[in-house]
């Protein structure tokens, strides 16, 4: 009944995903206009009055500037969720394979790292690297690492209970062996769930970070900076604040969705 | 009992020394001389040795890392280099924005969060439980600090009720202060509200099965009765712990929050030291919020052994 009633929020979490993804890739090959062409004649436009959804401060169209933001958004968020699911992933079954005082050390080192936010170590990367792209996949990087350490060393080590497992010990297979071939598939599903609803996050943070002026550089567009411009003219251009608002909210919604809807179907144990 | 909280104690100071011994070395191990990085690329190389000197940086790692904890348990965290104070005096006069922000959003979250997620429960499946679900989607996907614009345009910018930024101090009297707090308060609550809804309704659901509640309900008791008595006490356990857990979403939110409404805590100080390089004042503030966090979760886990009488029997 459950299964059934939950089923619209995996395909809403897969739509609007899926028109994320090709908003970005889209904005490739065209976008209305050059999202960097300023047009001062033409600043600060209501939706409609000039392009789809208005201009910026410097007369450039919103709509352009937002489908760039979704690539820039959605580029940076997988490959610093990509990054830091592979090295927790790594970690975590690593540390189920061996046990003993690594689990304790590694446990600890994640609290410890899970103690720093992202927005912060990517102030202290900033401060001595300087501010971009490349400190802002790494801060939220970092800050995977733990999440997937933790939940991928408690998914393993129940299946290092399982018999099949057992068995595969009993017939003197390698530790590196089972965890590839046994331990790794049957996780992976997990895994996979919690890489979406990551990226969720990750944009949530790369906006935050993009809005603090530690993301990606003008005039690459961001959706973050959009906002932070935005703000300069709440009174007169109050629109200007709604659109990257709604992208971000509208992306990390449905990733969220998504990530709930693969649950449901990937893992039959959660049924409540 | 004794026993667990010394060993809880102890881990809780472990994991301290180790935060900071952390924190210290990542700053050291970064390229870029700090000393170089505050003065900017005019610098003669004369003042340059001045501050390297000032700043104990002719020194090596392990000297410096014990001079500055020693500094840190003495309650001298160094001077600030832009402000020229010292940066404990600092951060004590930003806490007095950053904590009352911190709780009035927590408190505001859990009073949304409770008694939505207990209705949901209640109302299994129902009309209630769709629309308290998709609040908590949305209001986990909205980003607080776009929150916090959408509400100075619509209570600020529109209709003139709350002020648009900005903080008069709590020497200008509790309630302009106080009111100065709400919006940003508000923008800070709702995403951490989205998340306890779903963790309140889930506990609630799960205890609702659970012998105690059908004994409560089977003796005669109201299923009102039953609920708030019995379901909701247990079903805070799993709420206080994602509290802690949201811990550091909520100093994240904070940070940036304060930067839209202009609001000098130390989320703002933190951003404002990084504008000017003052890198002992970053230092200082990330080693707070990140002993914050760990407290945070320190607190949490003995309010576990507080809250559930089983934990605390098994502990005897």
């Amino acid at each position: 009944m459950s299964r059934a009633f939950r089923r619209p929020i995996f395909l809403a979490g897969l739509l609007i995903t899926l028109a994320l993804v090709a908003v970005a890739l889209l904005s490739l090959v065209w976008t209305p206009f050059l999202p960097s062409k300023m047009n001062i004649v033409h600043k600060l436009k209501a939706p409609l009055e000039y392009g789809l959804l208005g201009t910026d401060q410097f007369g450039r169209d919103i709509l352009s500037m937002l489908m760039v933001g979704a690539w820039n958004s959605l580029s940076t968020s997988i490959l610093a969720v990509l990054l830091g699911a592979g090295i927790g992933t790594a970690v975590g079954l690593l540390v189920a394979m061996r046990r003993g005082w690594t689990e304790l050390v590694v446990m600890r080192g994640c609290d410890i790292i899970f103690a720093v936010p992202p927005i912060l170590s990517a102030m202290m990367l900033a401060a001595f690297i300087g501010s971009g792209r490349f400190t802002a996949i790494i801060a939220i990087a970092v800050f995977m690492v733990p999440v997937f350490a933790r939940l991928v060393l408690s998914a393993a080590l129940q299946i290092w209970t399982r018999d099949y497992v057992m068995a595969a010990i009993g017939i003197g297979r390698s530790k590196a062996r089972i965890t590839l071939v046994h331990v790794l598939p049957n996780i992976s599903s997990q895994i996979i769930v919690q890489v979406t609803i990551q990226l969720g996050l990750a944009i949530l943070t790369e906006a935050g970070l993009s809005f603090l002026g530690l993301g990606m550089p003008p005039p690459a567009p961001t959706w973050g900076r959009m906002l932070a411009d935005a703000q300069t003219f709440l009174g007169q251009a109050p629109w200007l604040a709604l659109m990257p608002g709604m992208a971000i909210a509208l992306a990390v919604l449905g990733l969220n969705m998504l990530g709930d809807g693969l649950r449901d179907i990937l893992d039959p144990r959660d049924n409540s | 009992m004794m026993a667990i909280l010394i060993r809880r104690i102890l881990s809780l100071v472990v994991t301290l020394l180790v935060v900071s011994l952390l924190i210290f070395t990542v700053m050291d191990l970064l390229p870029g001389d700090p000393a170089a990085i505050m003065l900017g690329t005019s610098a003669s190389p004369e003042t340059l040795a001045a501050l390297q000197h000032q700043l104990g940086l002719d020194q090596p790692l392990p000297v410096r890392y014990l001079a500055w904890l020693v500094g840190v348990l003495r309650g001298d965290l160094g001077q600030s280099y832009t402000y020229g104070v010292p940066v404990a005096g600092l951060i004590v006069e930003r806490l007095a924005v950053t904590l009352p922000l911190a709780l009035m959003a927590v408190v505001l979250s859990v009073l949304i969060a409770v008694p939505l997620g207990v209705q949901a429960a209640r109302r299994h499946n129902g009309l209630f439980d769709v629309v308290a679900g998709m609040f908590s989607y949305v209001s986990i996907a909205v980003p607080a600090f776009w929150g916090g614009l959408l509400l100075i345009i619509l209570f600020s910018t529109m209709l003139g009720w709350m002020p648009a930024g900005g903080f008069p101090g709590w020497e200008a009297g509790l309630l302009p202060a106080l009111k100065s707090l709400v919006l940003p308060a508000v923008a800070l609550a709702l995403p951490q509200a989205g998340v306890l809804t779903r963790v309140a309704r889930a506990a609630v659901l799960d205890v609702m099965n659970e012998d105690f509640v059908r004994t409560a309900r089977a003796k005669g008791l109201s299923e009102r009765i039953a609920v708030w008595r019995h379901a909701v006490p247990n079903a805070l356990i799993p709420v206080v712990t994602m509290l802690g857990l949201q811990f550091t979403f909520l100093i994240a939110g904070a940070v940036l929050v304060e930067n839209v409404f202009n609001l000098p805590g130390l989320g703002r100080l933190a951003y404002q030291a990084l504008a000017q390089r003052d890198i002992i004042v970053m230092q200082d503030v990330v080693l707070f919020f990140s002993a914050l966090v760990i407290l945070m979760n320190f607190i949490v886990d003995l309010a576990y052994l507080a809250i559930d009488p089983r934990l605390r029997a098994g502990a005897q």
